[in-house]
């Protein structure tokens, strides 16, 4: 009876007998997707991805980028959140390794994907025919979601461990790969599958296509200086042209951008992370920022939820950024009423204001599809093309050529016009576009959207005393901090789980 | 044939069996020690009485047409010959063992309210921790035997019942699936502590192996019917500290006068003083009553039992009920040749879970505010409730009249609207036969067929007034499992003495075959306002098959060898890594019969043992197939959209190729004593266990594998301990007597390695605690398992802790960062002490059993996460805070703060019990009352409400053991 001790799951799939089928090869990228949007394979986050402390891709990435910025600050007294608004994040951060882990499973599952859709294994898999050309297309996605992910990890931890298909699974230690080695190979990734992605606009709701591959090149290199030391901004401003002649127009209507039927609007939205109530029940992404900023005398049925969490708010700069213009321009989007402008106490829900940019009900006011408006359906813009005109913009600003002076300050104002509901009382001129105005404009556009850490740092005013605000450095009036806090640490536990591992600068 | 079986103190001996040398006739004592053997004709017989731990005893009697009476005084002995010590696949003679072993009776059990085995023997064997999870009726109780040997396998040990090694991972709706056991119906529990004794169990040995054999039939005499009764009434003990109404109204005050308060909450307060922890609990009503037929008719031995159990607890709701029957037939054919042996136990429980969330609930409930709300709405009033649609309990409501999210739930509402109900059914037996070859009657044959099968299912029912489910008007959920596991051993066993060269040898092989299979249909979740939701399915199956075998050679029956080896092959491994071997040595040397000792009247007793042996572990929590690549589906509500199409994702799961059971080398030196004709007598062992290839959830390094978490063999871990033991009949005169057993255990344990790299991280690998994932405790290299990881809290001069102000252990010149943790302390206590006591006089007797553990420390959950103002008030609602604020004074939530790692030493009495026997009340009727109370009393300096916790020492919610008082009748028929 020996050959009893060969039992094998009744439910799940080997591996072996995965790739067999094609129809699996769409559930498998599906999770290379999912696991952006998703935190587990369960309901309400059952069955995690992660062990330990897990918030989500989404959520994690945007509290590293919002919560250590003047952008936002969270009454919850988590051990790993109350680091990021007092400047002395360390290597024990468990949210800092929680991301770090999200990013390298996004890269595992790429290269699981891609190790096993090679030519050869679908030839030996006997998929054939029309099959084998979507699962080209499949791979090419593979691979821009791997880049995506890179490039979130040389913006935050600047190096990281360099795994390709090429690398087994199981008992072996990565390479550490440097900030440039991995810059490089984002952009050779990028530009390998720039063709093999379907033409703008074409590929299904929310698959990635070419424009998104433009946009993340575009945004690697208007960031490349940080990454590198060496300036691309020419190539800034290529990419952003590409996208700006591919037929994309600006929503109307901003908030619309941000609301449960904001599916809708792929006019402007390139790249989305898809949220659903009742087949996506997660707390990851925008269920938090939904409910996290609702909370004082604020009407949860305007926000299409059960409830809310008394959590996050913004500090008085980022209100101030709206100076003369707070109730013209469609972005000024704050609570105030009972809530005090300057923090006395990060942890008193009352101090700052809540910003209303993300709600649950659509465009015509109705509410979420959950009936307990526990889960919202609002998806999450990565890449908007409101960002491909301010970074074309910035890019010239910066001396990129290939472009003009006279396209940016049209791009902006469009941005602008849009922002002021068709009103063309808010365009600037061309005296008016400096450096200054623009990390100003990028915290109207993109206010609680995940990018004010990168922004920030390539302002050069995230570190050191360039930029004060309220809490920065853990004081009330604000204090500078370190500029190696320009990037977060390598994870303790990895550093010790892998001998090939270097710490980076100032956090030994 | 009549008569009454006592022990040398003057205690029946139930279940001792009296045999009529050459007839297969015998009979067994009921729980008062009598039996009778009927229908014997006349003669001259030798009876033998023999029972485990005594010294068989053989009386001559003539039977001639008239009810003889023959009376026995056993003697509790260490030293007969002919005495058998129950072993894995078989028994051996007390001289011949050479292991760590530890066996408890009828006799010696705990009394009084018992509903699961395990309570029946704590505090009774050193190195044997019995963990009670809490005092929810039927709730699980774990065993750990000298301190257990894994990190994140099981520390369980292995249950076997009547040779059939039982499932005890768990039954889906019953809280411990050992309370399916009617404890009325155990004759012995046997415990296998060191490697040489359990390694016969090869991979599932680790954390050593607890036998139970139940009692049997007896053939001769007639039908013996015993009754037994008890009923309790159990009431809570003691509450949790948390301020009054009045405290809180003057803590809420102070705490906005800080300026870290909002004024705005002073509003919130009501006008009630409420208890919230008086409104959660009852006076509880339990009652378990046992009947039992044995006799023989004719050739067959049989003993029937039918016990009713019903609980209530002490959290308004909870109750356990349970019907068990045990049938055991033991006839004898060819001459005695063939044995059968039939065991058929059935167990039917209903289960009502309280919402054990209500304990919290109460604990954090607001207390001035009312159970009950007014029967009305007022949108004026946001703090008065909507009891219209909350079931007239009072719940924080948003203006709108909806329940407020974030806010404490009323506790009592949590427990009388929501009804989570589930139904467990379990049947386990076993055939054994047992032939003796007639040409070679030194050699048996033994087949023993065994069967273990459970069905549950349950139902979590929520009211549409229900707060919680609110939003979704009411819920309502379905769970169901099976499983089925069966066993197939096989072995022979030659024993014969050589007399020639003063020897004796006792030799088995087999062979064994063991299949687990575990069925969960996905659970349901229905709503009234949205889809229903339903769970992946689960189907696992896992098998064992193994061959074994022992040599045991004694010479002189002074030097006794034992040698044992199993081979193991699991399922759960990869063909590669499949086979396990374990083998096992020990020697003993029975000093007391050398020349030199052999008339001593002093020395009764000497033995020295030596053993060691290698044992495994292969019980990886949740996953059958952990060597396996496989992907996992996702479920319903987690999907993703391609277009308009819902897709499930297939997620490459975690997976090491080369996991394999885990494996721990022990050795064990220990001494039998006993003196003065074991008046006094004991053991004492030092024993050193060393884990390998433990399974652990380590960190591999990120990029290699598809988790930050995975199971995989890294690390070890030691334990060095010391067990001493030692009975005493102290007083032993015509009317009263007095004995004593006391033991005490001291063990030292501690991760020594926990990396695939070798480099130690200084941090080690998180457990997490939270809901969110954060970690309390670590297990680090150097260190306890389950050490804690906090931060080093400053006081001040009048020795106040200074808030927010710890240690700055780091050195940045900044106190309290995220490297101002440091490594404290774990629940592990050094010292275990047990002490029981056994005072009779005339036909009463008192029973009790003082317990004791020192050294271990519990983080108080309950103090940290709400002993600070910030748990007095929330936005718009309003909390409470732990009585531990009176003395910090803290503003803020300290959590990491080392103050709540408190000490958890203790010492109480579980059990205290008198029994007044009156013996032969008539011809045919035995009577004996007792009276009994369970948790006596407790001395701690813990602060939270009971030190003894099963949670790895993190204090939360527990649900508190009430203190029981018992009255119980036993009758013989």
């Amino acid at each position: 009876c020996t050959k009893d001790l060969d039992r094998k799951p009744f439910y799940d799939v080997t591996s072996a007998s995965v790739y067999t089928d094609f129809k699996n090869y769409k559930s498998v990228l599906a999770k290379c997707y999912g696991a952006l949007a998703l935190t587990g394979q369960g309901s309400g986050d059952g069955n995690p991805d992660i062990g330990g402390v897990d918030v989500g891709y989404i959520r994690g990435w945007w509290q590293m980028q919002e919560l250590t910025t003047d952008e936002a600050v969270i009454a919850w007294n988590d051990n790993y959140l109350l680091p990021l608004h007092q400047s002395d994040w360390t290597s024990q951060n468990l949210l800092i390794g929680a991301m770090y882990n999200r990013i390298m499973l996004q890269i595992m599952y790429s290269n699981e994907f891609l190790r096993n859709t090679t030519d050869e294994k679908l030839a030996a898999n006997g998929i054939t025919g029309a099959d084998v050309e979507t699962t080209h297309e499949f791979r090419a996605e593979a691979r821009f979601l791997r880049a995506f992910a890179y490039w979130h990890g040389i913006d935050m931890y600047g190096k990281m461990p360099f795994i390709t298909e090429n690398d087994p699974v199981g008992a072996f230690f990565p390479k550490q790969g440097s900030r440039t080695e991995l810059f490089n190979y984002i952009e050779s990734e990028l530009k390998a599958i720039e063709n093999e992605l379907p033409e703008p606009r074409t590929n299904e709701y929310p698959r990635v296509d070419r424009a998104a591959a433009w946009m993340l090149l575009a945004k690697l290199y208007l960031n490349a200086a940080v990454y590198t030391g060496t300036a691309r901004y020419t190539d800034a401003i290529t990419y952003c042209t590409k996208i700006i002649n591919a037929g994309y127009s600006l929503e109307p209507t901003y908030q619309n951008l941000f609301l449960a039927d904001n599916n809708l609007r792929t006019n402007e939205i390139i790249f989305t992370i898809p949220a659903d109530a009742v087949n996506m029940k997660t707390y990851n992404g925008t269920t938090y920022l939904v409910h996290a900023p609702v909370g004082g005398n604020m009407d949860v049925k305007t926000f299409g939820i059960d409830g809310g969490w008394y959590g996050l708010r913004t500090t008085r700069p980022v209100v101030e950024q709206f100076a003369g213009t707070y109730t013209t321009d469609s972005r000024a989007l704050f609570h105030s009423s009972g809530q005090n402008i300057d923090i006395t106490t990060i942890s008193n829900f009352a101090d700052g204001y809540p910003i209303t940019k993300w709600k649950n009900v659509t465009s015509t006011g109705a509410p979420g599809s959950d009936p307990a408006k526990v889960f919202v359906d609002t998806d999450f813009p990565m890449f908007r093309l409101s960002d491909a005109y301010l970074m074309y913009a910035e890019a010239v600003l910066r001396g990129g050529t290939g472009g003009s002076a006279a396209q940016a300050i049209e791009y902006v104002n469009l941005v602008r016009t849009r922002a002021f509901k068709g009103n063309t009382a808010g365009n600037i001129t061309a005296g008016q576009l400096t450096l200054d105005f623009m990390i100003q404009e990028r915290g109207r556009e993109f206010m609680w959207e995940g990018q004010r850490r990168t922004d920030l740092i390539r302002f050069k005013k995230f570190s050191g005393s360039a930029y004060m605000w309220p809490w920065k450095g853990n004081v009330k009036e604000g204090k500078s901090f370190e500029e190696y806090r320009d990037v977060f640490p390598v994870p303790l536990s990895d550093l010790v789980a892998n001998p090939n591992l270097t710490q980076n600068t100032g956090y030994n | 044939i009549t008569g009454r079986v006592l022990d040398d103190v003057g205690l029946p001996v139930p279940g001792t069996t009296i045999a009529v040398e050459g007839t297969s006739i015998a009979a067994s004592t009921d729980g008062n020690g009598y039996y009778i053997i009927k229908n014997i004709s006349n003669g001259t017989y030798n009876l033998k009485a023999q029972f485990i731990g005594f010294a068989t005893q053989t009386l001559s009697v003539t039977v001639n047409n008239a009810a003889t009476i023959v009376n026995f005084s056993l003697k509790q002995s260490a030293t007969s010959l002919d005495e058998v010590v129950i072993v894995g696949y078989g028994t051996l003679r007390k001289t011949d063992v050479t292991g760590s072993i530890s066996t408890v009776t009828t006799k010696d059990f705990n009394k009084g309210s018992v509903t699961n085995p395990e309570q029946l023997i704590a505090g009774k064997v050193a190195g044997v921790q019995v963990l009670s999870s809490g005092g929810a009726p039927g709730a699980s109780t774990r065993i750990l035997i000298r301190g257990g040997a894994s990190l994140n396998a099981s520390n369980d040990p292995l249950f076997v019942i009547d040779g059939v090694p039982v499932d005890n991972n768990g039954i889906a709706g019953l809280a411990n699936p050992l309370s399916t056991i009617n404890q009325q119906d155990i004759e012995s529990i046997t415990i296998q502590k060191d490697a040489s004794a359990a390694a016969i169990y090869g991979n599932r040995a680790s954390n050593g192996v607890v036998i139970i054999t139940t009692k049997k039939g007896a053939s001769g005499g007639n039908v013996k019917a015993e009754f037994n009764t008890l009923q309790s009434l159990s009431n809570k003990i003691g509450i949790v500290d948390v301020l009054n109404a009045q405290e809180y109204k003057y803590a809420l005050g102070e705490y906005v006068k800080s300026g870290k308060g909002n004024p705005a909450s002073l509003a919130y307060i009501g006008n009630a003083n409420t208890n919230w922890q008086d409104a959660i609990y009852q006076q509880a009503f339990k009652t378990d009553n046992t009947v039992s037929f044995s006799g023989g008719v004719k050739w067959l031995p049989y003993r029937l039992s039918v016990g009713y159990l019903d609980e209530d607890g002490i959290l308004k709701t909870s109750n356990f009920n349970r019907i068990s029957g045990a049938l055991n037939i033991n006839p004898k054919f060819f001459n005695n040749h063939l044995s059968v042996n039939i065991n058929i136990k059935g167990t039917l429980t209903k289960s009502r879970f309280a919402n054990n969330g209500a304990i919290g609930a109460a604990i954090a409930f607001n207390p001035t505010q009312p159970v009950y709300a007014p029967n009305v709405y007022d949108a004026s009033q946001p703090t008065s409730a909507t009891n219209y649609h909350l079931g007239g309990y009072f719940e924080w409501v948003d203006p709108n009249g909806t329940p407020v999210l974030l806010a404490t739930k009323n506790p009592l509402s949590m427990l009388l609207q929501e009804i989570n109900t589930s139904k467990a059914n379990r049947s386990l037996g076993n055939l054994q036969l047992d032939y003796k070859f007639h040409f070679l009657p030194e050699l048996h044959a033994n087949l023993n067929l065994g069967y273990d099968i459970s069905e549950s299912d349950g139902r979590d029912a929520f009211y549409p007034t229900l707060a919680s489910v609110y939003a979704t008007k009411g819920q309502l959920s379905y769970y169901w499992q099976d499983k089925k596991n069966k066993l197939m051993d096989f072995y022979l066993n030659y024993a014969k003495d050589l007399s020639a060269i003063q020897s004796h040898i006792d030799v088995t092989a087999g062979y064994s075959y063991q299949d687990w299979l575990r069925n969960t249909p996905g659970m349901v979740i229905k709503t009234n306002t949205n889809p229903d939701v339903v769970a992946n399915p689960s189907k696992t199956q896992n098998t064992m098959i193994s061959y074994f075998g022992r040599v045991n050679y004694s010479f002189k029956d002074r030097y006794a060898l034992t040698a044992t080896m199993r081979a193991d092959g699991s399922s759960r491994f990869s063909k590669d890594n499949r086979w396990g071997y374990f083998p096992s040595a020990a020697f003993a040397w029975s000093v007391n019969k050398e020349a030199f000792l052999e008339n001593s009247t002093t020395v009764s007793d000497l033995k020295l043992r030596l053993g060691y042996g290698k044992t495994g572990q292969q019980d990886i929590v949740s996953n059958d197939y952990p060597y396996l690549a496989k992907y996992n589906q996702s479920a319903t509500g987690s999907l993703y959209p391609f277009g308009d199409t819902w897709y499930t994702m297939l997620r490459p799961d975690a997976y090491d190729e080369n996991i394999k059971w885990e494996e721990t080398s022990q050795y064990n030196i220990g001494l039998d004593y006993g003196f003065a004709n074991n008046r006094i007598y004991g053991s004492i062992d030092y024993f050193i266990k060393k884990t390998n290839d433990l399974i652990s959830v380590v960190a591999p390094p990120a990029g290699s594998n598809f988790k930050n978490l995975l199971t995989t063999n890294v690390g070890n871990i030691e334990a060095k301990g010391i067990e001493f033991n030692i009975n005493v009949n102290a007083l032993k005169t015509k009317n009263f007597n007095w004995s004593f057993n006391f033991n005490a255990t001291h063990y030292d344990n501690k991760v020594t390695n926990l990396t695939l790299t070798g480099v130690d991280d200084p941090v080690g690998v998180p457990i997490s605690t939270s809901f969110t994932g954060e970690s309390l405790q670590y297990n680090t290299v150097g260190y306890a398992p389950f050490t804690y990881y906090v931060k080093k809290q400053l006081y001040g001069e009048d020795g106040k802790p200074l808030e927010g102000q710890y240690a700055d252990l780091d050195g940045d010149g900044k106190g309290g960062g995220e490297g101002d943790f440091y490594h404290y302390k774990s629940y592990y206590p050094d010292v275990l002490l047990g002490f029981t006591n056994n005072l009779t006089f005339k036909k009463a007797t008192l029973s009790f059993t003082l317990r004791s553990n020192l050294g271990g420390y519990n983080y108080n959950s309950i103090a940290a996460g709400t002993g600070n103002g910030s748990a007095l008030a929330f936005a718009n609602f309003l909390g409470n805070a732990s009585g531990s604020i009176r003395d910090t004074r803290f503003l803020t939530n300290q959590q990491y703060s080392d103050i709540y790692v408190e000490k958890a030493s203790f010492l109480r009495i579980d059990n205290a019990n008198l029994v007044y026997n009156f013996g032969k009340v008539s011809n045919n009727l035995t009577l004996a009352l007792q009276a009994n109370v369970q948790n006596v009393f407790l001395i701690s300096g813990y602060s939270g409400l009971d030190p003894e916790i099963t949670n790895n020492g993190i204090d939360v919610n527990v649900y508190p053991r009430p203190r029981i008082y018992s009255v119980g009748v036993n009758v013989g028929f």
